[in-house]
């Protein structure tokens, strides 16, 4: 029997019926993985035999009739920014090379109740900041669909893990982008929930104000089902929404976008940066959703050319203070600095100097420095200040187009997945691929990626939908309609 | 705006970097243009708009005083670069100790 690693529902078909044990399934991924794994590296860390014991586990618990949890004998992968006990949590960096939390982030922990099988630690861009998972001390992660190109970032482990069939379900983060932009890449659903309907306990901060953990899958309904167990209110979190949860799977199953008010954001379909293929799958997505009964409505954002900028004052200055943890002191890599240093500055400023210096990789150094300067004194007001204040207009941009739509549909990145080293000479080019997305983060409010065609080369091509805050049901109410008017969904890369 | 390697050194230092005299003679450059790029929020007339701090308009949110369990000293150790079983080990904070 062939075990779908590319569907949580058809798994959980499975075990329930009894024509597969959850052993099998564990098995069957991490098979998947040690052949996939050469080509594409999704994963930093795999758990390998305590996954069977953990499935041996499930089954005994299954045929002694006891109850278990919605995620039963599933595997699941999480990004290595998520914090795990008995799997190290790297982010990637250096930094955190043989880091091992003693705790378990919220999140993980809902998994474990759940009964997912916990399989891995996938690959990212340190820290989360990047767009290719380029900038990993593990080194990249491949594209499934085509390997000369990258998966996006900085969930693109997560997002490659997914595509390539190894896992059905996979957890990332996004801060700009980081879910939405890879699983568009790698022709997979990936959420962005509303800021704070996911505990943010255990994720290794990068910009708190912006940081988000959500499901990614290949279809709506795996998403929901993942994001119904991850959901909810948090007392460790101070920024965890109390709202009840709503029925995600419910939602995608109602599959009808009959009467719903769909804004078409104009202004990102005219962008000179937005590519053919990614503009297409727009507007063939603008028919698929009017055929299915809702009405379409143009939309125009004043302040979306500013959402970039924004974006890259505000989360730098936030990576500047929620880095300077790091200081060799506590956790993490130690370097205690040449004598020249220790001299100059003392001992304990030559550690902390040279630890970062020698712990973090470009990208992060480059965003602390930017960080940095736009909070020291004499800037601030110039930059984070102003920034805040832009992130109010861009709000409000949002609020007006709510007042008149339920949802929005537009593009999820400019292009379709780009070659891997294509844009690593040039900071400012990468932080161009966030166009579309960033918004999302800077008004807290959730956006779905869609895999909506592909290019002339087969690659993947996603839309967007946004909803306002704590509005997901009417994402997978749409995506579910969309789904099940397309088949974007059900292409999977050449093996 | 060009920045002189002594200010980049001097961010750097406020960053806790210490940078080697190859990252200096790039990250200037790199840094001018990203600054020149945000700079176009300067076109935006915001005096009359509140910065907005968190994402959505949320409440403080207290926590009852009650004691809860913490990390134990082991497991807060563990991950520690030098420690002696009870003490994270760091070098001399003042110059000339000898820690």
């Amino acid at each position: 029997m062939t075990v779908p690693l590319d569907s949580a529902a058809q798994l959980s078909q499975l075990l329930t019926s009894g024509e597969a044990t959850a052993v099998e399934v564990a098995q069957e991924a991490l098979r998947r993985i040690e052949a996939s794994e050469p080509a594409i590296n999704a994963f930093n860390h795999v758990a390998g035999e305590a996954v069977i014991r953990q499935a041996e586990e499930l089954d005994k618990r299954r045929s002694a009739g006891q109850p278990l949890g919605r995620l039963a004998g599933i595997p699941v992968a999480v990004k290595d920014v998520l914090c795990t006990t008995e799997m190290p949590t790297t982010c990637a960096s250096r930094m955190l090379r043989d880091y091992m939390s003693p705790y378990d982030a919220t999140v993980i922990a809902k998994l474990r109740a759940a009964d997912a099988l916990l399989i891995g630690k996938t690959n990212m861009d340190e820290f989360a900041m990047g767009a290719s998972t380029e900038n990993s001390a593990c080194g990249p992660t491949y594209n499934p669909w085509d390997r000369t190109r990258t998966p996006g970032g900085s969930s693109g482990g997560a997002a490659a893990a997914v595509a390539a069939c190894d896992v059905p379900l996979s957890l990332g983060s996004d801060t700009g982008g980081s879910i939405r932009q890879p699983a568009a890449f790698c022709g997979i659903t990936g959420m962005k929930p509303t800021y704070g309907r996911v505990s943010r306990y255990g994720l290794v901060a990068f910009a708190s104000s912006l940081d988000q953990i959500g499901p990614m899958s290949w279809d709506a309904a795996d998403n929901a089902l993942l994001m119904s167990v991850i959901a909810g209110h948090d007392p460790r979190d101070s920024t965890s929404l109390p709202a009840a949860v709503d029925d995600y799977s419910l939602a995608v199953a109602q599959a009808d976008v009959r009467g719903m008010r769909i804004g078409v954001i104009r202004d990102q379909l005219e962008n000179p940066g937005l590519d053919d293929d990614a503009r297409q799958a727009v507007q063939a997505a603008i028919d698929v959703f009017r055929d299915a009964g809702a009405e379409l409505i143009d939309v125009r954002f004043q302040y979306s050319r500013y959402w970039v900028p924004t974006y890259y004052i505000i989360a730098p200055c936030e990576a500047s203070s929620n880095l300077s943890r790091y200081d060799g002191a506590h956790y993490g890599f130690r370097s205690l600095g040449t004598r020249e240093v220790v001299q100059k500055f003392g001992p304990l400023m030559a550690m902390y100097c040279h630890s970062r210096d020698d712990g973090f990789g470009p990208e992060v150094k480059r965003r602390i420095m930017l960080g940095t300067y736009a909070l020291s004194e004499g800037y601030a007001a110039k930059y984070y200040t102003k920034a805040l204040s832009v992130r109010r207009l861009i709000r409000q941009d949002y609020d007006d187009a709510f007042a008149k739509v339920d949802i929005l549909l537009g593009p999820v990145t400019p292009t379709p997945a780009f070659r891997l080293g294509e844009k690593m000479d040039d900071p400012l080019q990468m932080y161009l691929c966030d166009l579309f997305t960033v918004g999302a983060n800077l008004a807290g409010l959730p956006a779905l990626a869609v895999p909506a065609g592909k290019t002339a080369d087969a690659l993947p091509v996603g839309i967007q939908l946004q909803a306002a805050p704590l509005h997901e049901p009417a994402l997978y109410r749409a995506a579910g309609a969309f789904q099940q008017a397309t088949e974007h969904h059900t292409r999977r890369p050449p093996q | 705006m060009a920045f002189s390697e002594q200010e980049i050194r001097q961010l750097a230092r406020l960053a806790r970097l210490e940078l080697t005299a190859e990252e200096v003679r790039m990250v200037g450059p790199q840094l001018e243009r990203i600054l020149e790029f945000v700079q176009q929020l300067a076109e935006l007339n915001t005096d009359q708009v509140e910065p907005m701090t968190t994402a959505l308009d949320i409440q403080n949110c207290w926590a009852a005083d009650q004691v809860a369990d913490g990390l134990q000293r082991s497991a807060a150790l563990a991950n520690a670069p030098q420690a002696d079983g009870e003490h994270f080990l760091v070098p001399p904070v003042l110059p000339g100790g000898n820690g």
